[in-house]
C-alpha cells in the first residue's frame, strides 16, 4: 500500500540521553493522523526528523516514498510545515508573507497571484492584505500561518501544535479547514494537547520517552483501553509509565494554610 | 543528499524580503547617515589632541621691560593663554591645584640684572602634568620658545661685537613634515573613522538581521523549505553590503566636504577597497550571528569586536608604541589593515606599489572569515 509516512525502526540519540526510541508507524495518504504524547516525549524530534532537519541516528523515513535522509529537498518541495509559534515575519504584511513563502518554493507569477487569492479568502484575511502580520491577532495568524504552510501545494502537512493559545472559535474554524485539506486528499500530521481534537483524527498515535505507546483510530483505542475518552488513556499511559498516581502534591504546601502567623 | 543548483528565483525571494524588512526597520535605514554624523563630529571635534592656549599663571618678580617683553613672547605663541597675573609663589600654587591653569611662569627678581650682567638667567615653567597630553605640549612648546628667545637674544648680543650668526660654524635641522605639514589631528582621525564607521555598520546589521530570524524561529519555518544555505547567505547579505556601502560613501563624502581632508590618491583604489573590507566586516557580522542566540547576546559579542579594533587597530593610539604582544593582536584585526589603506590613499596619495601587503592580507583575511562564518552558518541551519 502507498502510504504518506512510512517510518521504521526510526531512533535519534543525543548523547547519551534517547530522545527517540526505535520507532515504527506508516500513514495511509489523505488522513489526519494525531501525535500525541506529554511535552518531551519526543513528537517534535520525530517531527524534526520527518522534515529532514534533524538526522536519524538510526532507521529511516519516507516522505511520499521518498528518503528524508536522501532526497531531502524533493521531499521538503511537497512538505508543509507550520512551527509551534505561528514563525511568520511580523514585520511583512499578510502578502508579503505569502508572496515570500510563493517564492522560496519557486513559484511564478501568475500562479502565486491565483494561490494568493484562495488562501487569502481561505484564512478569512479578505481585507487585510495589506496588514502587517505582526498586527493580526492569534487565530488570524494561525490561519495565515497555514496559508504560507500550503502555497505551493503540499501533498504532506506537518503542524507542530496549530491551535496552542488560539480560541475555541479560532479553534473550530482551523479545524474545518483541517478536514476539508484532508478530504482533498492532503495527508496531515498534527501534534496537539486537545484530546477533543485528537478525537477527530482518523488515527491517533502516544509518544512516551521516545517510545510509541499504541498506534489506532480513537474509536479503536477507546473500546482497547475500556476508557471513557482519550484524556483517560492519555492520563494513563502516562500514570503507566511513571509508575505513579497523577495528583497534585498541593496538600504538602503547608505554608498556605493557616494562619498568617509570620505576617 | 541529492544536489541541485542555485535558484536564482529563492535567492530573489529571500533578497526583496529582506529589502522590505530594512525599510521598516527605521533604525537600519538611519544608521549609515546617523552614524557617520555623530561619530565624526564627536570625534573630529572632542577626540583632538592638538592642545592650544593653554591657561598660564605669570609669577613677574622683576617687572621690568626686559621681562615683559619675555612674557609677550610667550602670550604671542598661540599655545599659551595668560589669564592670570600673581604676586606670590602660593597664589601660584593655588591657581594650579583648583586648575584656573595648566602652567605658570615665574621670573626671578634679578631677571634683568643677570641678562645684563651676562649671567645666564633662570626663568621657571610650572606645569601640571595631570594630564599627560597638555603637558607635552606645554613643555616642548616652552621649551622652544625659550631657546628661540635665548638664541635671538645671544645672536642680538654678538653683533654689538661684530659677530654675526654667519660666521660662527652651527649645524641647523631643515624639518620638512610631509603629506600632514601642519599635523593636524583631524586629517589623522577622520580617514580612519571612516574605515572604523563602515566597519561598525556593517558588523552590527549583519548580525542582527541573522540573529534576529534566530530569535523569532522564523529560522525553522525556512530550514524546511528546499532553501539552500548559499542562497539563503547571499539573499539576506546584499542588503546590507547596500547599506553599509552607502554609509562609507556618506562619511567619505563628510570626510571630503566638511573636513576638508582630500582623497591624495585614487579614488577607484580606495572604493574598490572599501567594497573588500565592507565584505570583511559583513563575515565578522555573520560570524558572530552564529555564537549568539538572540540580539542580546549579539550585542555582548559585539563588544569584544568593536573594542579591541578601536584600541589596537591604531585607530587613536599608535601601534608603534604599543608593547609588542599587544602590537601583534592588531595584525588579527582587519581594520588595522584597512586604517594603512585608507590612510595611505587619502593623506599619501599611495596606490597599490606600496598598499599591496595590506590590501592581501585584508583580502585573505575576508576569505578565511567569510569560510568560517559560512561553515558555521550551514552548520547551525543542520
Amino acid at each position: 500500500m502507498d502510504y504518506a509516512i512510512h517510518v521504521e525502526n526510526l531512533t535519534k540519540r543525543f548523547g547519551s540521553f534517547t530522545a527517540v526510541d526505535n520507532i515504527s508507524f506508516s500513514i495511509p495518504k489523505g488522513t489526519i493522523f494525531g501525535f500525541l504524547g506529554p511535552n518531551g516525549s519526543g513528537k517534535s524530534t520525530t517531527i524534526r526528523m520527518l522534515c529532514g532537519v534533524l538526522h536519524p541516528t538510526s532507521g529511516s523515513a519516507l516522505i511520499m516514498g521518498r528518503d528524508v535522509a536522501k532526497e531531502t529537498e524533493a521531499v521538503r518541495q511537497g512538505l508543509g510545515y507550520m512551527s509551534q509559534r505561528f514563525s511568520l515575519y511580523e514585520d511583512l504584511t499578510v502578502e508579503e508573507n505569502l508572496d515570500f513563502y510563493a517564492g522560496v518554493y519557486g513559484l511564478s507569477k501568475k500562479v502565486t497571484a491565483d494561490r494568493k487569492k484562495e488562501l487569502i479568502a481561505m484564512a478569512n484575511l479578505t481585507g487585510k492584505e495589506k496588514s502587517l502580520a505582526g498586527t493580526l491577532s492569534g487565530g488570524w495568524k494561525q490561519r495565515l500561518a497555514l496559508g504560507c504552510a500550503l502555497i505551493h501545494k503540499p501533498k504532506l502537512l506537518i503542524l507542530d501544535e496549530p491551535t496552542a493559545g488560539v480560541d475555541p472559535v479560532s479553534r473550530r474554524v482551523f479545524w474545518e479547514i483541517i478536514h476539508e485539506l484532508a478530504r482533498q486528499g492532503i495527508t496531515i500530521l498534527v501534534t496537539t494537547h486537545y484530546m477533543d481534537e485528537a478525537e477527530s483524527c482518523d488515527t491517533v498515535g502516544f509518544i512516551l520517552d521516545g517510545k510509541l505507546i499504541n498506534i489506532a483510530s480513537p474509536q479503536e483505542l477507546i473500546a482497547q483501553e475500556g476508557a471513557k475518552n482519550l484524556e483517560d488513556i492519555f492520563i494513563k499511559y502516562v500514570e503507566k509509565a511513571t509508575n505513579q498516581k497523577i495528583n497534585s502534591t498541593f496538600n504538602s504546601l503547608n505554608f498556605l494554610k493557616g494562619e498568617d502567623d509570620a505576617l | 543528499m541529492k544536489k541541485s543548483r542555485f535558484s536564482f528565483k529563492r535567492f530573489k525571494a529571500i533578497m526583496m524580503k529582506e529589502f522590505i524588512q530594512v525599510k521598516r526597520d527605521p533604525i537600519s535605514l538611519k544608521l549609515p547617515f546617523i552614524m557617520p554624523i555623530v561619530m565624526m563630529l564627536l570625534f573630529g571635534y572632542a577626540v583632538n589632541t592638538d592642545v592650544e592656549n593653554i591657561p598660564t599663571a605669570v609669577f613677574d618678580q622683576c617687572k621690568t621691560e626686559d621681562s615683559s617683553q619675555f612674557i609677550e613672547k610667550f602670550a604671542d605663541s598661540k599655545y599659551f593663554i595668560i589669564t592670570e597675573n600673581v604676586d606670590n609663589e602660593a597664589q601660584l600654587a593655588d591657581l594650579v591645584d583648583s586648575g584656573k591653569v595648566k602652567a605658570g611662569l615665574i621670573i626671578p627678581a634679578n631677571y634683568s640684572e643677570q641678562i645684563k650682567n651676562k649671567v645666564n638667567a633662570e626663568i621657571q615653567l610650572v606645569i601640571d602634568g595631570t594630564d599627560p597630553t597638555t603637558a607635552r605640549t606645554a613643555l616642548s612648546s616652552g621649551l622652544l620658545i625659550m631657546r628661540e628667545y635665548s638664541q635671538k637674544y645671544t645672536a642680538e648680543k654678538l653683533i654689538k661685537y661684530g659677530i654675526t650668526a654667519e660666521k660662527l660654524p652651527g649645524i641647523s635641522l631643515k624639518t620638512n613634515v610631509w603629506y600632514n605639514p601642519d599635523l593636524e589631528n583631524t586629517r589623522f582621525t577622520i580617514p580612519g573613522l571612516v574605515g572604523l564607521i563602515l566597519q561598525n555598520i556593517t558588523i552590527m546589521l549583519t548580525a542582527f538581521a541573522l540573529v534576529r530570524e534566530k530569535e523569532r524561529s522564523t529560522i525553522e519555518q525556512l530550514i524546511v523549505t528546499p532553501i539552500k544555505p548559499s542562497e539563503l547567505i547571499l539573499g539576506k547579505l546584499i542588503p546590507y553590503i547596500v547599506i553599509g556601502y552607502t554609509g562609507f560613501l556618506f562619511a567619505l563624502g563628510i570626510c571630503v566636504w566638511f573636513f576638508k581632508v582630500n582623497v591624495a590618491g585614487s579614488l577607484g583604489l580606495l572604493l574598490l577597497l572599501g567594497f573588500l573590507f565592507v565584505f570583511c566586516s559583513l563575515s565578522i557580522g555573520m560570524l558572530i550571528s552564529t555564537f549568539a542566540k538572540n540580539q542580546m547576546q549579539a550585542m555582548i559579542v559585539m563588544v569584544f569586536v568593536l573594542l579591541p579594533s578601536i584600541l589596537l587597530s591604531g585607530f587613536i593610539f599608535p601601534r608603534d608604541a604599543m608593547p609588542k604582544v599587544i602590537g601583534f593582536i592588531g595584525y588579527f584585526i582587519p581594520l588595522t589593515y584597512f586604517l594603512d589603506i585608507i590612510r595611505g590613499v587619502m593623506l599619501k596619495g599611495i596606490g597599490l606599489k606600496y598598499l599591496w601587503q595590506d590590501s592581501l592580507a585584508l583580502l585573505l583575511f575576508t576569505i578565511v572569515i567569510l569560510f568560517i562564518a559560512t561553515k558555521r552558518f550551514r552548520k547551525s541551519l543542520d
